[in-house]
């Protein structure tokens, strides 16, 4: 397959890039626009925060980063149950009229693991007022198909705590999360360095999801940059085929002719 | 005089003057409308009838928008 017509699609709507970035923890927004731009994302995560209405200067976080050129996708983190989960989202569509929607609900201050059964009530409530809902799950198969039941637009597991940066813990459960849906898969939350993502798309991930990874990185403009290319590369190796894994040797060249 | 009502604003109490419509205590706040979403006693406020309502005595009102996260 060429790579250029391989898109992400969730909703219907087609993304050329396979990173989705968020927008927290920049140092400011002028470097979190840039490393946005260097991630060649088409989507970006965003909060819905009260405005402060006494320092009118504040800049916005519209005037950085375009709207209308990349794809906000407002987030519900920091919400620890559905009625607040429903309430941001709600006050999200209004902003602007956004439908397509990331669905956080928090469990634990500590791990910041999913509340799961808050999660898939939410799930079911969201997409019958028409929201298209991205939901951030834990990586369990069973809670993965119940929201793909209630109408989950796409299914977000999370590699390891967020902002933890250790990659992917079970690689066994997001292998049989793949195998069992059709809808966008996308790894959420927890990976730490390029190569995290890389082996999210070998499993057969439709994309990544990275916040901390890029913002707190050292060099986050080059770490932007770096999973950028670790997106492409995994996603590249996944539709190329893989060899068969083997305990014993294959010799490369042929033993016919030697010397 | 005209009568002061007391109201909250993102949390925070302000004194307006009584039959203050949002649209105007939004006009005042100088806050970008197009970027933001309104709750008055946690209920959305559709953009098109903010000059139709009167804010009252207690009134709570949340100005929203978005802020990076991830």
């Amino acid at each position: 397959m060429i790579l250029k017509q391989d898109k992400l699609i969730i909703s219907k709507k087609k993304f050329n890039s396979r990173l989705i970035v968020g927008t927290g923890k920049y140092k400011n927004m002028k470097e979190c626009a840039k490393a946005i731009k260097l991630s060649g994302a088409d989507i970006v995560t965003v909060a819905v925060r009260r405005v402060n209405i006494t320092n009118k200067k504040k800049p916005l976080l519209m005037d950085f980063i375009d709207p209308k050129k990349i794809t906000y996708l407002p987030n519900t983190a920091g919400c620890f149950n559905s009625e607040e989960a429903l309430r941001t989202l709600r006050l999200a569509r209004e902003i602007g009229g956004w439908k397509l929607v990331k669905l956080e609900v928090l469990g634990d201050k500590k791990n910041l693991f999913p509340e799961m059964i808050e999660t898939l009530k939410s799930t079911e409530i969201l997409t019958k007022e028409g929201f298209r809902v991205m939901v951030y799950c834990n990586d369990d198969p069973l809670m993965a198909k119940r929201l793909e039941n209630v109408g989950a637009a796409a299914i977000m597991p999370l590699a390891a705590p967020i902002g933890s940066g250790l990659g992917i813990q079970n690689k066994v459960n997001i292998q049989i999360i793949r195998s069992q849906t059709k809808l966008p898969l996308i790894i959420d939350a927890g990976l730490g360095q390029a190569s995290d993502a890389t082996v999210a798309m070998e499993l057969g991930c439709d994309g990544v999801l990275v916040n901390t990874a890029i913002a707190k990185a050292n060099k986050p403009f080059e770490m932007a940059k770096a999973f950028k290319n670790a997106v492409i590369a995994g996603r590249q190796s996944f539709l190329s085929g893989r060899i068969e894994k083997k305990i014993m040797g294959s010799a490369s060249s042929p033993t016919k002719g030697i010397i | 005089m005209k009568k002061k009502i007391k109201i909250k604003i993102n949390g925070k109490l302000n004194i307006i003057d009584n039959k203050t419509k949002i649209s105007a205590l939004i006009k005042n706040l100088k806050v970008p409308i197009k970027k933001v979403a309104i709750e008055l006693n946690k209920e959305i406020i559709d953009k098109k009838r903010l000059n139709k309502i009167y804010l009252k005595e207690n009134d709570k009102v949340e100005i929203v928008h978005f802020i990076g996260g991830g």
